[in-house]
């Protein structure tokens, strides 16, 4: 993830250094050109056809081929990349990894995972570089009984992940003669530096919030332009690429409002990083950065602009709600303004609304010619 | 290149650490609330831990045999016959008597095996360092019994010996009793993806086939 975060196969290749991913579905991902589209499960967006495909039509100029009877069965489909990358991992120099944590008082790093190509990289080269954001650190050896319990739960239901590992520099005669490890900030001490935004750097990356949310399941991970998704993408995406500091580009300022803010995210957030609030924290920022003309542009902000210059202004307040009772009477059929072929958004909001009709007298007019009193003036 | 850890005084750790402290100048130590069961907080008998563990490491599709201490060595034999096994490797510092009755071709990893000659090997068989009761949860810490971590990786069966004192109650049980600066392998159940229409495949990368052989009384 993080790897994709700063784009290292690119500029490994541009390098004339071929680079292989490893799990399973990120070797699909790359195999069949693409991006992926889920955390947890990156090649989502692929069914098994799919997948027999790419193996068949791009297996060979990696490596080896996948069996020309290869059938699109998941089990048989596993055997052919154990097969392929076996054998890679038996003749790699050189393995890149990420972290899932790292520990500040032991130099303990720790990578999390299920299908032990993850073992294969930190154990068989001679030479293994780990890639790892610096807020993937944790004070003390002992925090981690927090994390190894609460990681494998929110992200497969399990009660633990099949493998994990855990390494504190070389051992040897046992693994890689050299590794090297990569902090990386990347915009991170930038994150950190926002009061609201910063709990974003807490996620341990288990893709709950993406299971849950219903605008993630309407348009797939890749939707989001980045390695990640879902509704932590949406609030870790723009901050890692500097909302704060500059604007940027479209894709990337649409991503707080790729919500309902329903807070379902919230909810199952195992280190309750409250989404919703720094979704609208950002929206804020997508607004202050793209200036007046961000605000005007729309008929959405023109509508709140009449809005906030109607609610300022007690007069003017009193003479929109005499307008809007005078006008319910001519669109409004048996106390509802259903379809009308109004202009612009209020046309298109009322194609599939209907609106009650406003009260001929506002509230304020009441009170005013009654004093309160209950049954006088109806 | 030259080799250069990163120290004090190292341009590349001020300037991480710098901006660091600039985009959290206001930070103070917190207290962690550390309310869940901590490290000798359970109240299981050591039966009791046991026989969990054992349910539990069940449930990840492992293999697993109860047996006493002198049963051992037939177990394994028996094991090792069932799945058509026939070249096994082991650790150095496995115990001869593990291997007294299995009629198959032993090789020892002394002096190291190539990865390749590795590879071509049908199973290992190896001890543990602890298991996990509660997660059921072997853990390997390359002791003389386990050996270096690639033993326990590339064959497609791997044998585990756990003994019933081995077993401890929960992760951070585990967590007080091992050494950080030796490299661990937390195994819990065959390796295994999902990564193909949520399908569950056991076996992509590491062994497919986990027994765990637990001795006790
Ligand atoms: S934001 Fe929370 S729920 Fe979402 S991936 Fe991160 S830790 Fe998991």
């Amino acid at each position: 993830m993080v790897t994709q975060e700063i784009e290292l196969n690119d500029a490994l290749a541009r390098a004339g250094i071929a680079a292989w991913e490893t799990d399973l579905a990120e070797l699909i991902v790359q195999l069949g050109d693409d991006l992926p589209s889920h955390i947890l499960v990156p090649a989502i967006h692929r069914n098994r056809t799919e997948i027999r495909d790419i193996f068949r039509r791009a297996m060979g100029g990696a490596g080896r081929p996948a069996p020309t009877d290869l059938s699109d069965e998941p089990r048989a489909l596993a055997e052919a990349a154990r097969l392929h990358l076996r054998e890679k991992f038996l003749r790699a120099r050189v393995a890149i990894s990420g972290a899932n944590f790292a520990v500040a008082e032991t130099g303990t790093v720790m990578v999390v995972e299920s299908e032990g190509n993850g073992r294969m990289c930190l154990t068989l080269p001679d030479v293994l570089i780990t890639v790892m954001g610096i807020e993937k650190v944790v004070p003390a050896w002992r925090d981690l009984e927090v994390f190894l319990q609460l990681l494998p739960r929110s992200s497969t239901a399990e009660r633990m992940n099949p493998y994990t590992s855990m390494w504190t520099g070389v051992a040897p005669g046992d693994g890689p003669r050299a590794f090297h490890l990569v902090l990386l900030d990347n915009g991170r001490t930038d994150t950190l530096s926002d009061p609201t935004g910063r709990q974003a750097l807490r996620c341990i990356k288990c893709s709950a919030c993406l299971n849950v949310c219903p605008v993630y399941e309407r348009t797939g991970g890749r939707a989001y332009g980045s390695p990640y998704p879902g509704p932590i993408g949406a609030i870790l995406t723009p901050q890692l690429r500097g909302i704060a500091r500059h604007p940027v580009d479209a894709q990337t300022a649409s991503l707080p409002y790729a919500s309902s803010l329903c807070g379902a995210c919230f909810d199952v957030c195992p280190v309750r990083i409250d989404i919703p609030e720094v979704l609208i924290h950002l929206r804020g920022q997508v607004v202050r950065q793209h200036g007046w003309r961000a605000r005007i542009g729309s008929d959405e902000a023109l509508l709140m602009a009449g809005l906030g210059a109607t609610f300022r202004s007690p007069r003017r307040l009193a003479a929109a709600e005499r307008a809007a009772g005078l006008a319910g009477r001519f669109v409004g059929r048996s106390g509802r303004i259903g379809r009308w072929p109004a202009p612009g958004m209020l046309g298109r909001w009322l194609r599939f609304r209907d609106l009650r009709v406003p009260a001929r007298r506002s509230f304020r007019a009441w009170w005013r010619s009654t004093g309160g009193d209950e049954g006088a003036g109806r | 290149m030259t080799h250069r850890p990163a120290t004090a005084g190292d341009p590349a750790r001020e300037a991480i650490l710098d901006a660091i402290r600039r985009a959290f100048p206001d930070r103070r130590p917190v207290e962690v609330p550390r309310e869940y069961e901590r490290a000798g907080g359970g109240t299981r008998s050591g039966r009791e831990i046991v026989d969990r563990f054992a349910e539990r490491v069940a449930e990840y599709r492992a293999t697993v045999v109860r047996t006493g201490p002198y049963g051992l060595s037939r177990t394994i034999a028996a094991r090792l016959a069932e799945r058509h096994l026939r070249r096994l490797v082991v650790p150095d510092g496995v115990p001869a008597e593990w291997l007294s009755d299995a009629a198959v071709e032993i090789i020892r990893d002394e002096p190291p095996l190539s990865l390749a000659d590795l590879d071509a090997t049908d199973a290992v068989l190896t001890g543990c360092a602890i298991a996990i009761a509660e997660t059921g949860t072997i853990v390997l810490d390359a002791g003389p019994d386990q050996g270096r971590r690639a033993l326990s990786l590339l064959p497609d069966d791997h044998l585990c010996v756990v003994r019933g004192d081995q077993v401890v109650d929960g992760v951070p049980d585990a967590l007080a009793r091992l050494d950080p600066r030796r490299p661990l392998t937390w195994i819990s159940g065959p390796s295994a993806t999902s990564d193909i229409e949520l399908d569950r495949v056991e076996g992509v990368h590491g062994p497919r086939n986990l027994t765990v052989l637990i001795v006790g009384e």
